[in-house]
């Protein structure tokens, strides 16, 4: 029983509540790192890295943290682990920790971790929140993988910086582009709720602001 | 002479919404109505110039002299916060009609990613002190005109007749993207 919850936890995150197209949390790195698919998983490792030590954390402390500073706390934790990540990726994969720029210092305003922290880790024991951190960060990951596939192949005629597409194919400048991260973004979350409508007759989305 | 191109480069070409995807969440969330497009893009304008004003010092004075520019991250992100909280109580005591048009956007803009972002691309420019002010300002100046335009458009589509799977946020993104195609026509601006 108990491993049911656990696993209920972890699989929400992959497609129930999958970050960027269920909820729209996280839209700036979703949009913004993309372009190809390597950056697209860098960026959601790192996520999920931070994610997941904020879940724990927060959950460790969630009874010794008074109510009113609770939200001040968990930022400045969080801050702390995307510090560590950032260098970590500065110090072992400089080219990649180069295209993401200031996007990795920004996962520290990423709602998704605020949300999860605020949302599930300071209500719930530790395993419960690692599963949901998990769970929320792979499909996260999995969603920005998504989206720098579609980019990739349209824009540059590649997988992983491997030519798939042969000399006739004409790159498709405008998907490497901002505008090509907002055209797929919206098309994907059209394609989810095409989907959640045909299973089960209805759309959830919620807005973070 | 480059005070005049940081305005134009950060407000029109390299716009924070459109081209760097900073501050998407209010861009979605509040551009419903224009009139709380253009309160929340005042206040964060408001905010933007102050940050600005404020995390420079810190970076150049304390960090950099004190050898720990590792700590930016935390150290903007507790100024922001601080700062947001100190605006919200001067402007309740000072003003009551200006604190309930922009009071509870205020909130919101700690969570901003803009405003952090602005922190950080003004450090990796290495902007002097005045040329971060003029670049927080044109920032939120951007940021108040995606939000304008963005708002006035949704306006019109209530009453379109949008399919049923783009309904809401998907919509609101291709709109966003076409937006941001109509703005590469600024990118000839400066070097031309």
């Amino acid at each position: 029983m108990a491993n049911n919850t656990l696993w209920h936890e972890f699989k929400k995150g992959l497609w129930q509540d999958i970050p960027p197209f269920r909820l729209v949390l996280g839209t700036c790195p979703t949009l913004a790192v993309t372009n190809s698919v390597i950056n697209g998983i860098a960026m959601g490792m790192a996520t999920l890295f931070v994610l997941l030590c904020a879940n724990i954390t927060v959950s460790a402390i969630r009874k010794i943290v008074p109510g009113q500073v609770r939200i001040a706390a968990y930022v400045v934790l969080i801050a702390l682990y995307v510090t560590v990540a950032d260098m970590f990726l500065a110090a072992m994969f400089p080219p990649i920790s180069k295209a993401l720029g200031p996007y990795v210092p920004l996962i520290v305003v990423n709602c998704i971790i605020l949300a999860r922290a605020e949302g599930f880790a300071q209500k719930n024991p530790i395993m419960p929140s690692v599963m949901d951190a998990l769970g929320i960060g792979i499909g996260f990951t999995l969603s920005l993988a998504v989206m720098g596939l579609i980019r990739e192949i349209f824009g540059f005629g590649s997988i992983l910086d491997i030519k798939i597409l042969g000399d006739w194919f004409e790159p498709w400048i405008v998907m490497i582009l901002p505008a090509g991260a907002f055209f797929v973004f919206g098309f994907l979350v059209a394609l989810v709720n095409y989907l959640s409508i045909k299973q089960k007759g209805k759309k959830t989305e919620t807005v973070c602001h | 002479m480059k005070l005049i191109l940081i305005f134009i480069s950060a407000s029109l070409i390299n716009n924070f919404v459109l081209t760097y995807f900073l501050g998407i969440c209010p861009f979605l969330g509040v551009s419903n109505k224009t009139e709380d497009a253009l309160n929340m893009g005042l206040a964060t304008t408001f905010v933007m110039t102050l940050t600005a004003a404020v995390t420079w010092p810190i970076y150049t004075y304390i960090l950099v002299k004190f050898n720990v520019p590792f700590l930016s991250y935390v150290a903007f992100i507790i100024a922001i916060a601080a700062l947001v909280q100190f605006v919200e109580m001067y402007i309740r005591k000072s003003s009551p009609t200006i604190y309930r048009a922009m009071g509870i956007y205020l909130p919101l803009i700690t969570t901003n990613c803009a405003v952090l972002g602005l922190a950080l691309f003004m450090v990796l420019r290495e902007y002097n002190y005045i040329e971060s002010i003029i670049f927080g300002f044109a920032t939120g100046v951007g940021f108040t005109l995606a939000m304008l335009m963005m708002s006035g458009i949704r306006e019109e589509l209530e009453f379109a007749d949008v399919p049923e799977v783009f309904q809401g946020v998907s919509i609101t993104l291709i709109i966003a993207g076409m937006m941001a195609l109509a703005f590469m026509g600024f990118a000839g601006l400066i070097r031309g």
